[in-house]
């Protein structure tokens, strides 16, 4: 057959595929047996050696027609409830080892810095700026009236601008942590020591020239989701570096590309404890009218769901 | 693919119905020309919500924060999946964000791919992003290696014009093999944009077919109108 005539019978079944990938109106249910009938014909053009304008035309056509059949259609949030209620637990615990590293690397180092800080109270200097040092102090002093949780004027505005501090903040903090683990885990590393030694010089310090009345009820509260939300990007992050230094039978590029999935379904739950760490810590811990206990306990309690929350939501079967 | 093979930025994909699909990957240059609209197109979107929310007190300072921290991390996200993969950067270049194997992207690709724009951007100015690029054969940055996406040319609209019939279709005097035909059809379409001069250099390289024509174009043209019409 020659181009001409071929060109001539085809035709109308092009421009009726053309309609329904344009989204015009038409019968859909058409669509794969056309898409399939213009594959068929890009095929025969190409080995006929058809001129390239008409080769050209059908391989666009077979490419909308392939991104159009292909695409995944489906209502997400059933699927988002049923991950929530314990698929992202699971998923936690299925990836154990990267988050106790990760909370290795993360805890005992400011635990350390804790320590040492409130062993040496000089070396403080030596692990933080001094300009920063005096911006805590200035912010947990309990003599000062407009400490944090001391302060009686505070706004409901001004929470809602802390609010987006936070969520900017602290996320962009998870996200980097996250995204370093793609030089072989080094940069995920890199950012958990230090925000794990920053914090725990800090916390050391105020607690040493005693501010820790100040401090401790108001960071301890929304602490219990931030803190594991840093583990738990840290373990993502851990994750891709993994994928990288030990592929096993994989390709190094496929190891990073499947496991980079994985990692970011914990990731998406640290993004999740970070927002609502961010209104914890935006509304409830700095509130001045409360008791310090009752801010302990509270914190006690958020501690305690998030940890029951990883350990046993979403078991069923010995998942 | 073999050493003769024509260093080329097309890569193939075979789809479940046996098609090979030529994609056009783009290179480094259309990117960061869409990424400096995109940077732009960001920097005005800040200005105009920073002055809005900057009406509302302290309240609205938070709210522009919250605004920020989606707009630089999920901008492109939002774009990428909702608008077939193509950003405004990116659509007034021509590009468009596709998986490897030619579908469309989803939700969860695109956030990993853009999450790791902070990687790409170290040490400074995309520099591992570019190297990435141009150590990868289709032009990977970072993000798209570990999503597993391209970067692709899209298919430039009205593409080679169909070939007029011409007054008497002639038949060549010798037979050609298919990538000849081929090329006779594809000079007879492109005729229209090339200028009669080069036109007329070009069918010269035909060599013995036009050697007694008076007209060489035209000659080859008549050739080109008998086998796209009666052909083989």
């Amino acid at each position: 057959m020659n181009q001409q005539d071929f060109i001539a019978s085809r035709e109308a079944a092009w421009q009726r595929l053309e309609a329904l990938l344009d989204g015009r109106d038409g019968p859909q249910a058409e669509l794969p047996a056309l898409y399939r009938q213009a594959c068929h014909d890009l095929a025969l053009a190409r080995e006929r050696r058809y001129g390239h304008g008409l080769i050209v035309r059908l391989e666009d056509l077979v490419l909308r027609g392939h991104q159009t059949l292909y695409r995944s259609r489906h209502d997400p949030w059933p699927a988002i409830a049923r991950w929530l209620a314990g698929g992202l637990a699971r998923a936690v615990r299925r990836e154990w080892r990267f988050v106790a590293v990760s909370a290795a690397l993360f805890y005992l180092p400011a635990l350390f810095a804790i320590g040492l800080v409130l062993w040496q109270p000089q070396l403080v200097t030596s692990l933080l700026d001094v300009e920063i040092i005096r911006q805590m102090e200035a912010m947990y002093d309990p003599s000062r009236p407009d400490a944090v949780g001391r302060d009686p004027e505070r706004r409901a505005d001004s929470g809602l601008m802390m609010l987006g501090y936070y969520i900017r903040n602290n996320t962009g903090i998870g996200f980097r942590t996250f995204a370093g683990g793609i030089a072989f885990g080094l940069g995920t590393l890199f950012f958990l020591l230090y925000n794990a030694l920053m914090l725990g010089a800090v916390a050391g310090h105020l607690s040493a020239i005693g501010f820790g009345e100040t401090f401790w009820p108001f960071v301890l509260g929304h602490g219990a989701l931030e803190l594991n939300a840093i583990v738990l990007s840290g373990a993502a992050g851990l994750m891709l570096g993994h994928a990288l230094i030990a592929p096993g039978r994989l390709r190094r590029l496929d190891a990073l590309r499947l496991r980079a999935r994985a990692a970011l379904e914990i990731l998406w739950g640290a993004a999740l404890m970070f927002l609502l760490a961010a209104f914890i810590e935006a509304f409830w811990s700095p509130l001045a009218g409360i008791s310090v206990t009752l801010k302990y306990a509270v914190a006690g309690l958020l501690w305690s769901l998030v940890i029951a929350y990883f350990l046993f939501a979403g078991r069923r079967h010995g998942a | 693919m073999n050493a003769d093979a024509p260093l080329d930025n097309r890569r193939e994909v075979e789809t479940p119905e046996g098609i090979l699909l030529h994609l056009s990957v783009a290179g480094p240059l259309p990117r960061a020309l869409a990424w400096a609209l995109d940077l732009l197109l960001r920097g005005i979107l800040y200005l105009v919500l920073g002055l809005l929310f900057g009406l509302l007190g302290r309240g609205g300072m938070g709210l522009f924060l919250v605004a920020l921290f989606l707009i630089e991390w999920f901008y492109p996200v939002l774009f990428e999946v909702r608008f077939g993969g193509r950003t405004p950067g990116k659509r007034a270049l021509g590009l468009r964000v596709v998986h490897d194997d030619g579908t469309p992207m989803r939700w969860g690709t695109s956030v990993i791919r853009n999450l790791l724009l902070v990687v790409d951007f170290l040490p400074f100015l995309y520099a591992a992003g570019l190297a990435s690029m141009l150590l990868s054969r289709e032009f990977r940055r970072l993000g798209d290696l570990a999503a597993g996406t391209l970067v692709v040319h899209d298919r430039p609209a009205g593409a080679i014009p169909a070939i007029a019939p011409a007054d008497k279709p002639r038949r060549p005097p010798v037979a050609l093999d298919e990538e000849e035909r081929q090329v006779l059809l594809d000079f007879a379409a492109r005729l229209e944009r090339l200028t009669p001069e080069r036109a007329r250099e070009l069918a010269l390289a035909a060599g013995p077919l036009v050697a007694d024509a008076g007209d060489p174009v035209a000659r080859l043209r008549d050739h080109a109108a008998w086998i796209a019409g009666e052909g083989r």
